[in-house]
């Protein structure tokens, strides 16, 4: 007897071509002195700018850990604690730090958090409490690529997409959302809700206050949810600040039971591995359905003490906050002027761990199949990870989403000579390198820092195994072997 | 406006089992700041063998402290989100469950799938395994949470196969066959046959014939068998644990289709007590399936520190054997205080090997054969004795009158107090019905059919109480 529709169907999404260059990346993934000429992974969006102030956080606070003389008096009691309520103070700690990474502009109330495994976990629960089969939530793309799979897969929630353009820098409009609406309306699809990534991915920017509030009145209106995904709230690096759907609700009259935030600790201090993933409801009856629904996926009570300790200490968190979107800022200048340096613009943006890069000017054909194709060639020509646009269901060809976080500086380096000499030859012939910036009203800054093209000695890379890799190959083993 | 899921009932916990949990959390036992508040008896926890953990990291601080030769590894782990999981971790997995089974069994690491807690674990196959609408057959009593993880957010039924006192509560082919046209009679597809070997709550190890009948019935009827095994480091004294794998083997169906359709779920939540790590798994012989459970494992993996942690501990192989020696002996003797106090009480429990509770036969308490009276009964323990129990209707029991009680997660001072409670309360209650007047009733042999009880005052007679204890 087989299997379900479920296991037996390719909704994971893992068969796309998008799964390409992880493959080219796990066979021959880049090492600075091992394998140097190896593919780099650009295709990951992971923090690792900060993990020095979070280890020595930890190494002066052993009582964090209940595995350490200072801390085993906790060890029973934590062992034991499988409350889907969570530890008190890791939700304290929390709403904490989720109001901190909002410049203290909004305050959360601990008792509305519940527990995700990961972001995944939480994304895919809210979709169990919100909608039912078949019926759909309307998402602005480009878009994440594995929401397919986390809002739909099991749930077997439709998502209708709202297309987003360059002409206005991919923001969302009230006329697109209308015109989705009714577009779902007219297919006798059930739109529930409306979900929305702020900071966007793979965007990188920040909406404004103008659009967010205006989304809320539109779900309002529809009377539909919003499900505001803030994973990337402190990567925002520069101006425009961030502003929450959290401070928009007070701004806009809104039903408050339409509004729920999803968030998790993998993007802001980088630590994926622990698997926290945060939903906050401001409607009781999500609240109370989703924290039975969060036994499916609990933080691991270690975790949780861990944590908690960590986000209560007011002083770190300050530190860390204001260094960490210190320290992504400065790597996105450097990356984004590497970039303007040899004719590549992006996306002007403010947040994220990844640009937004324009390489429609080197398109053969202005189509999917030309943005494969020069993907393709990236991959195994320049030897560097980057998703392509489509994977993101972005409507026009010729945008790519580049990690910039996930790797040490000298690596940055590397990859932009290869980017520069790629840019030199795979330009359409007559045509010279054009230093174009989106946004007309900036000057080009042709600041040329000398490393940038230094060969220098490298430092130990990281080599990162994606989540979704077909090959069973986990950086542990590869750092035993 | 929101999903059904939110308006259903079906996370199961406005069923008493909850109830008496909240009651709990109201009013606490503290044998110093609140004595004479409800003791805890409904939590299959394992709380005994803790200080041999902690000795462990006390001596192992290099894991404890998340290093590997005095090198960090927080920065690995931080980032590790592999849904394939830490490669260490599953090869210790299979280590340990094999010497749980003796060694009968061998277990691939590469058809492990973690994920976080059995809760998941058993979820995640029924997504795989069936669609909604389907059914899975479960012996009764079961586990009062499985109506959230089996039916709740996957839509799949749960039919019961009806076990009864008269034979120990053991599955039979009858009883098999019964549940099967059951499900025929409400239209449902039966995908599969779901058991938790050991028993919760009953405390008993299936046996081989038992196992080879729902074998026989799954190849006839071309089903999934999923055995949850969850307490298979519990199992304290003889029969030893045959597990489903083990009993494939006996049969040599290797080769076979079924071999494709048998699925184990394991955690350490009660094997080593800890279950806020949240560690659960499935193993499967299906690579279609465990291809399906890792993708969906994403939805709740392992936090990476937990993983590491635990892969240090199980790799300690003089550790791991020395646990579960010292593990097993302490509940065994648990159990024995347990069933003592109890049969001193006039209580017989149904006679198990097994597990951190123990299923208590007190029908001789009920007013009535009726499962209101068992309602009435557990209010009464939980309000006049302060003892939170898990009466039998909450897992499901086809006959009313069974309790659940645990005893492995209070201490031994605590354990003592409630018995002393049960006792008052016994001989004040049966006092009660003395007074109420009626005959006095002896007690059926265990052989009866209890279903077909059919008076409706009870009178336990202590003094010539002759009722043989349940096997």
């Amino acid at each position: 007897m087989s299997l379900s529709e479920i296991a037996t169907n390719d909704m994971h999404g893992e068969k796309s071509a998008y799964f390409d260059g992880w493959k080219a990346y796990d066979r021959d993934p880049f090492h600075p002195k091992k394998n140097p000429n190896g593919v780099i992974q650009m295709g990951l969006a992971e923090n690792q700018l900060s993990f020095d102030l979070i280890e020595e956080w930890i190494t002066k606070h052993p009582e964090a850990s209940i595995c350490t003389p200072e801390g085993i008096s906790q060890f029973k009691d934590v062992a034991i604690f499988q409350d889907y309520h969570g530890l008190a103070q890791f939700r304290e700690a929390v709403a904490n730090f989720m109001g901190k990474a909002r410049g203290g502009r909004v305050k959360f109330d601990p008792n509305r958090i519940i527990m995700g495994g990961g972001a995944t976990g939480a994304n895919e629960m809210i979709m169990f409490c919100l909608a039912n089969p078949e019926e759909a939530f309307l998402v602005p793309s480009p878009y994440y690529p594995a929401f397919d799979r986390d809002m739909r897969w099991r749930t077997k929630v439709k998502i209708f997409p709202v297309e987003c353009k360059k002409s206005n820098n991919f923001q969302i409009t009230k006329q697109a959302l209308e015109d989705a609406y009714q577009k779902a309306q007219e297919q006798n699809i059930k739109v529930k809700g409306l979900i929305i990534t702020n900071p966007s991915n793979p965007l990188g920017t920040t909406m404004n206050r103008e659009t967010l509030k205006s989304l809320v009145s539109f779900i309002n209106e529809k009377n539909i949810h919003l499900v505001a995904d803030e994973i990337y709230a402190a990567t925002v690096f520069s101006s425009p600040q961030f502003v929450s759907v959290a401070e928009v609700m007070k701004e806009v009259k809104c039903n408050p039971n339409l509004i729920h935030i999803v968030y998790s600790l993998s993007k802001d201090l980088g630590l994926p591995g622990l698997r926290v993933g945060i939903v906050y409801s401001y409607n009781d009856d999500v609240v109370s359905c989703g924290r039975k629904m969060s036994s499916f996926g609990l933080v691991s009570s270690q975790t949780q003490h861990l944590i908690a300790s960590m986000l209560s200490d007011d002083e770190f968190v300050d530190n860390f906050l204001a260094e960490s979107s210190k320290r992504l800022g400065k790597r996105h200048e450097i990356f984004t002027e590497g970039l303007a340096n040899v004719g590549i613009t992006c996306l002007e943006s403010n947040a994220g761990l990844f640009v937004w890069m324009n390489l429609q000017h080197l398109l053969k054909d202005h189509t999917p199949d030309g943005e494969m194709e020069l993907w393709h060639m990236i991959i195994h020509d320049v030897k560097l990870n980057v998703s392509p646009g489509s994977s993101f269901h972005c409507s026009e060809p010729g945008w790519f989403r580049v990690c910039f976080a996930n790797m040490d500086e000298d690596t940055v380096y590397v990859a932009l000579k290869r980017i520069k000499k790629f840019a030199g030859n795979g330009q359409k012939e007559g045509e010279p390198a054009k230093a174009k910036r989106w946004k007309n009203n900036n000057a080009l800054r042709l600041s040329l820092s000398s490393r940038i093209y230094d060969e220098t000695v490298m430092s130990p890379t990281m080599i990162i195994s994606s989540p979704h890799s077909p090959m069973p190959r986990s950086p542990l083993v590869r750092a035993r072997t | 406006m929101l999903s059904k899921k939110v308006r259903l009932d079906a996370h199961g916990e406005d069923s008493s089992y909850f109830l008496g949990w909240k009651e709990y959390e109201k009013n606490a036992y503290d044998n110093v700041q609140n004595p004479s508040g409800i003791i805890q008896m409904g939590l299959a926890e394992n709380q005994l063998s803790f200080h041999l953990l902690e000795a462990w990291l006390a001596s192992n601080q290099d894991a404890a402290r998340l290093t590997k030769n005095g090198e960090s590894m927080f920065r690995e782990l931080a980032l590790f989100q592999d849904y394939h999981s830490l490669p260490d971790f599953k090869n210790v997995l299979v280590e340990f469950m094999a010497e749980i089974r003796r060694n009968k069994v061998s277990f691939d690491p590469r058809k492990l799938v973690l994920m976080a807690g059995a809760t998941s674990a058993n979820e995640t196959l029924m997504f795989c395994i069936a669609d909604p609408g389907d059914a899975f057959l479960l012996p009764t009593p079961y586990y009062p949470g499985f109506d959230r993880d089996l039916k709740w957010r996957t839509g799949v039924e749960i039919v019961p196969i009806h076990c009864s006192s008269s034979n120990g509560f053991k599955v039979t082919k009858f009883s098999l066959e019964e549940a099967y046209q059951q499900a025929q009679k409400l239209s449902l597809n039966v995908k599969g046959v779901l058991i938790t070997n050991p028993s919760n709550p009953l405390g008993t190890t299936m046996s081989h014939d038992e196992l080879d009948e729902l074998i026989t019935f799954a190849i006839a009827k071309k089903i999934h068998i999923i055995s949850d095994e969850i307490y298979s480091g519990t199992v304290f004294d003889h029969p030893s644990f045959i597990s489903i794998m083990e009993a494939l083997l006996d049969r040599k169906l290797e080769e076979t289709e079924l071999w494709n359709r048998v699925h184990v779920v394991y955690s350490l939540s009660k094997d080593l007590g800890v279950p806020g790590f949240r560690v659960g798994m499935i193993y499967s012989n299906n690579e279609a399936l465990v291809s399906a459970a890792t993708k969906m494992s994403s939805f709740g993996l392992i936090s990476s520190q937990t993983q590491y942690l635990l892969s240090k501990l199980l790799s300690d192989k003089e550790f791991t054997r020395n646990y579960m020696k010292e593990n097993r002996k302490r509940l065994k003797a648990r159990r024995e205080m347990l069933v003592t106090a109890l049969r001193g009480a006039g209580i017989e429990c149904l006679k198990s090997n097994a597990g951190l509770f123990c299923w208590v036969d007190m029908r001789n308490l009920l007013s009535s054969n009726t499962f209101d009276a068992e309602v009435e009964l557990w209010k009464k323990i939980l309000r006049e004795a302060g003892l939170n129990v898990s009466p039998g209707a909450s897992c499901h029991c086809s006959e009313p009158g069974w309790f659940r009680i645990c005893f492995a997660n209070m201490s031994e001072e605590t354990l003592n107090v409630s018995m002393q409670r049960m006792k008052a309360f016994v001989e004040k209650t049966t006092q009660q019905y003395c007074r109420r007047g009626g005959g006095r009733v002896t007690h059926q042999e265990s052989g009866s059919n209890s279903r077909r009880r059919s008076f409706s005052n009870w009178v336990l007679n202590l003094c010539s109480y002759d009722r043989e204890p349940y096997r």
